[in-house]
């Protein structure tokens, strides 16, 4: 990172004139090739439609217009966000050289306040997975260090905007798919209240859990892009129609009640280094006027499998569509159900078809009640217990991850210990609550981790004003 | 650890899947499947007789556009990402017999 500017003060300076959108983006294109060879953070790079827009910003200036709030500002899209006719392919053979006939409502928004896509960023095939190993055209590495992962599944995203390409990123979050590679590369990630953000145009994994969200290198970034973002869309019906108010710029915690999750903060597993950033977090809002308590969350402890019991039915009944007829990869065959399993063998990955097969047999005759029925019910206790405890508590706190990044192909040949990674932010999807994620220490080995502040649902205004005050702790 | 999938299991389950797999992959899936659901007993194993199920984390109402007309995806657009088509329609193999 070069001196890189934030978001915040590259629009101002994009607004005021004093700074062409033209050269941010030949910068953020510059800082992407330079690093790009050995990171593998996007699949695709934009440059083109980014110069055009960046030229038509700066007419825009020129005449005396306002661009908007994000003015010229370079930012990368995970690849499951569909931009009409760009490639978009979920990181996935089976939708390679697809473009898409419309955009994102997300992404409508961006351009509306002045933003310029310049990056469509690596994931887990259709985001499933914890390190961004699961994309069919190769994994994405750590800028902190090489031989790492950058967590996942918006692996890529975490690591554009950790590697300076750009300050701000959208990603997407199904069970911590936005924070955990936040924290396993140092900047913030944030994963807003199920039905705050449309998901029109996100590619579905599983729909009751997905939500898309802002990366950024400061909390106030965040705030400035989720607030972009948010809001009701008539093309999502379970965006909620309420308008949001505004999150505020505030970092005073004196007086706000903070509890720290005993069961994935105490949890075996965690890091000493992870435990002890947390504990330190915490000690240092008490500082600034909060008050800190410990407090049980029972349910969390069922959260994991009970997630790798939802998400994998889901994404089996969502992934149903890639059938080889209407977009994508077809391979032929006598007849048609030959012809769309011969597709779906060719077209998806090892995670994907373990995670349809898994979800198909926990919804199938004579299992659904004992897995699918089950992970439901253990839903509604999360959300009971959520709810006891926010009687006490404003927010939240626990780690992100159980550890910092951990070395590429660690965890490819067993599954179960790569669902883990996901431990602390799983139950927050569960809910359908908020939670973000903001770097504060480092582990063993020198690299990032990140600190999570949990608020009930709407609960943002005062889950970034806790998340300010933790950065401005650093 | 005795496998709760068996290999013939994993078969059916991916012709539900419409997936089709080798026999090592369905060897694989059995073994690599047995160990997340034996995973996911703590769950399964609850007493949660008096509980209700959540479908989706936040109460849904249903929401209804106004009925007025616009335009939709572009029909040529849409039929340029099929891997066939024909007559300005998608082109599929044989779903039934030659006699019907």
């Amino acid at each position: 990172m070069t001196g890189a500017k934030t978001a915040v003060e590259t629009a101002a300076a994009v607004r005021s004139g004093d700074r062409s959108a033209r050269s941010v983006v030949e910068e953020a294109l510059a800082a992407i090739s330079s690093r790009e060879e050995e990171l593998h953070a996007c699949n695709e790079v934009m440059a083109d439609s980014a110069r055009a827009r960046a030229g038509a910003i700066d007419a825009a200036v020129a005449h005396g217009e306002d661009p908007g709030p994000l003015a010229g500002v370079p930012i990368a899209l995970k690849d499951n966000l569909c931009v009409q006719g760009e490639l978009t392919t979920c990181s996935s053979k089976i939708l390679e050289g697809w473009r898409p006939p419309y955009t994102a409502t997300v992404v409508e928004r961006l351009l509306a306040a002045g933003a310029i896509p310049i990056a469509k960023t690596n994931l887990d095939e259709f985001a499933m997975g914890s390190s961004t190993e699961n994309s069919a055209f190769g994994p994405t590495r750590n800028p902190h260090d090489m031989t790492r992962v950058p967590g996942g599944s918006s692996g890529g995203s975490a690591a554009a905007v950790s590697a300076g390409y750009v300050p701000l990123a959208l990603g997407s979050d199904t069970g911590g798919s936005i924070r955990q590679p936040a924290a396993f590369c140092g900047v913030v990630g944030v994963k807003p209240t199920y039905g705050r953000v449309s998901r029109y145009g996100l590619i579905a994994f599983a729909s009751s859990l997905d939500q898309i969200g802002p990366f950024a290198t400061t909390v106030d970034d965040a705030a400035l892009l989720l607030e972009t973002i948010w809001g009701p869309d008539q093309m999502d019906s379970t965006s909620i129609p309420s308008q949001p108010d505004p999150i505020g710029a505030g970092s005073d915690v004196s007086g706000l009640r903070i509890g720290i999750i005993e069961e994935l903060t105490d949890l075996e597993g965690i890091a000493p280094e992870v435990r002890a950033s947390v504990e330190r977090a915490a000690s240092g809002l008490e500082g600034s006027g909060a008050h800190i308590e410990r407090v049980s969350i029972p349910s969390c402890a069922y959260g994991l499998s009970a997630y790798y019991l939802i998400a994998p039915a889901e994404a089996s009944s969502n992934l149903a569509r890639y059938d080889g007829v209407r977009y994508g990869l077809r391979v032929d065959g006598a007849d048609v159900a030959e012809m769309n399993a011969k597709t779906r063998a060719a077209g998806f990955g090892a995670e994907v078809k373990r995670r349809i097969m898994l979800g198909t047999y926990a919804l199938s005759a004579g299992y659904y009640d004992a897995y699918y029925g089950q992970a439901q019910k253990v839903r509604t206790l999360i959300i009971g217990d959520f709810a006891q405890a926010y009687e006490r508590f404003d927010v939240l706190l626990s780690p992100t991850a159980p550890t910092e990044a951990f070395k590429i192909g660690a965890k490819t040949a067993d599954p179960l210990a790569m669902y883990m990674s996901d431990i602390c932010t799983i139950p927050t999807n569960l809910a359908g609550h908020a939670a973000m994620s903001v770097p504060f220490g480092t582990g063993a080995e020198g690299l990032p981790i990140g600190v999570q502040v949990l608020a009930p649902a709407l609960g943002e205004s005062v889950m970034f004003t806790v998340a300010r005050a933790v950065e401005g702790l650093r | 650890m005795s496998p709760r999938i068996s290999p013939e299991q994993v078969r059916h389950v991916a012709n539900l899947a419409r997936l089709s797999i080798t026999d090592s992959e369905a060897s694989q899936l059995a073994e690599e499947l047995g160990v997340i659901l034996e995973h996911a007993e703590d769950v399964a194993a609850l007493d949660l007789s008096d509980i209700e199920p959540t479908a989706h984390p936040i109460h849904l109402t249903n929401v209804l556009r106004d009925d007025a007309p616009r335009p939709s995806l572009d029909r040529d657009e849409v039929l340029a990402a099929a891997p066939a088509t024909e007559d300005r329609r998608f082109r599929v193999p044989r779903i039934m017999g030659e006699t019907q």
